[in-house]
């Protein structure tokens, strides 16, 4: 028997989430810095912005799974 | 600076260390069916009944390690007793921790100048009047939180020294470096200037003048005392031993107060055009019913994203690095710290880049906030 929170996979699916996004965040800033080098520092800058918007639901999730497991005990 | 090969790589791994910390917590479950398995296989004669209170004991040493103390923890039993500062119904109080041994199970009555305490799992309360029958002075209410009360406890933790000691070692440093600076203008940087210039330079660059524009000038002792102090911590919790290993960053509360200061400056330097941008949007009149309140819980939100942000992210490492450690332990192999240990040193390497990205990362968000606040009016929008 497996014996875990319900919290657990609702993170993870959150982490779907956020790895799609920062994945399109990155794989675009990527795309964006070989078309144009010279602009390389600004879109990394923006990139890592928006990364930690992205981030931050992965990291509410994380949080909640967290309070969640707490909960269970 | 040009890291962005490390930066998206950080990108990947954050979200990969978000996983496997789910993966630990949440399923530890699955470990222990192996654990049970491999044992059954060596048909050794292990009492069955034990392991399940040993999965218990792994992640509640994970959360000890994570967690403020009232000790400093340095190897086997020597550890260094904290003062504990109480405010009592009958006045402070404090003591040395070790005053009364290391009982921290609760069973045990601590009087203190005719105070009646008792400590549980790293806590003092006040005991109930007569022992429960698990044998401790605690009780629980049917959802099983603890319903003594608590004295208001404002001792000086683990966290506390932790903190103390990175204020000393950044104002011995730049108090120095400041005065080098007066002293050598116009020469070039010598001794830890060479080392901190440049970094005090990106900062300014990198972080303040794109946010925040020509008004930069003020905000940078903010952003420089943020980013260095951020950065200071979040090393000297990747140290295991004295004078690191406080997990200070790791801790919601100092986070919190960082993400205060942060919310206080934005408040404060709005100008006409922010507040114009909450209260009155550019919708519709008749949407303003909906739009005022999502912009000023938007206000809230940014300052608690970025506390969550911190705090998650140095956690998440931390417990991450001790899972991997303890994988030896819930195996039962010493056979895997072959894998584990070098995947320990592994992630402690990824961990060094992260404690300074998350620096960076709340340092440019606390820019960009403000730089929302003070931004003139433009023509667009």
């Amino acid at each position: 028997m497996i014996v875990g929170s319900i919290a657990g996979i609702g993170a993870g699916l959150a982490a779907i989430g956020a790895g799609i996004g920062i994945g399109n965040i990155g794989g675009k800033a990527m795309e964006g810095m070989a078309r144009q080098p010279e602009a390389a520092s600004k879109i990394q800058t923006a990139m890592l912005i928006a990364a930690a918007f992205v981030e931050a639901v992965a990291l509410f999730a994380v949080v909640v799974a967290f309070l969640g497991t707490g909960q269970v005990n | 600076m040009d890291l962005s090969h490390i930066f998206n790589s950080k990108k990947f791994f954050s979200i990969a260390t978000c996983a496997m910390l789910i993966f630990f917590l949440s399923f530890s479950a699955f470990s222990q069916e192996h654990a049970s398995s491999d044992t059954a296989h060596a048909t050794t004669a292990q009492p069955h009944d034990a392991k399940p209170e040993k999965e218990e004991d792994i992640s509640k040493m994970i959360l000890h390690h994570i967690a403020d103390s009232h000790e400093w923890h340095f190897f086997g039993h020597v550890a260094v007793p904290l003062p504990v500062i109480l405010l009592t119904d009958n006045g402070l109080v404090s003591f040395l921790s070790n005053k009364f041994g290391h009982n921290d199970h609760g069973t045990e009555l601590l009087d203190v100048n005719g105070t009646k305490l008792v400590y549980y799992h790293g806590k003092y309360f006040y005991p109930e009047a007569v022992k429960s029958a698990d044998g401790t002075y605690i009780a629980y209410n049917n959802k099983g939180d603890i319903i003594n009360s608590k004295p208001l406890d404002i001792s000086i933790t683990k966290n506390v020294v932790s903190l103390l000691i990175s204020v000393t070692v950044l104002l011995v440093v730049f108090i120095g470096i400041a005065n080098t600076y007066k002293k050598r203008e116009g020469k070039a940087p010598k001794g830890l200037q060479s080392i901190l210039e440049p970094i005090i330079i990106f900062v300014r660059d990198d972080i303040a003048k794109p946010q925040l524009g020509h008004k930069y000038r003020g905000f940078m002792p903010y952003l420089l005392t943020v980013f260095f102090f951020v950065w200071l911590n979040n090393l000297m919790g990747l140290i295991p031993f004295f004078p690191g290993g406080a997990n200070l960053t790791g801790n919601i509360a100092v986070t919190m107060m960082l993400a205060l200061c942060t919310f206080i400056l934005t408040t404060v330097n709005g100008n006409k055009n922010y507040w114009g941008h909450v209260f009155t949007p550019h919708v519709p009149w008749w949407l303003y019913p909906l739009m005022i309140p999502v912009e000023i819980i938007g206000l809230f939100t940014k300052p608690i994203a970025l506390m969550i942000r911190l705090f998650a992210n140095i956690t998440a490492g931390h417990i991450l690095i001790l899972s991997l450690i303890s994988l030896i332990f819930i195996l039962k192999s010493v056979l895997v710290a072959g894998i584990a240990v070098p995947f320990v040193l592994f992630i402690s390497v990824i961990e060094l880049v992260v404690g300074f990205i998350q620096a960076f990362i709340f340092t440019i968000l606390s820019a960009l906030f403000i730089g929302m606040a003070v931004e003139e009016k433009h023509a667009e929008h």
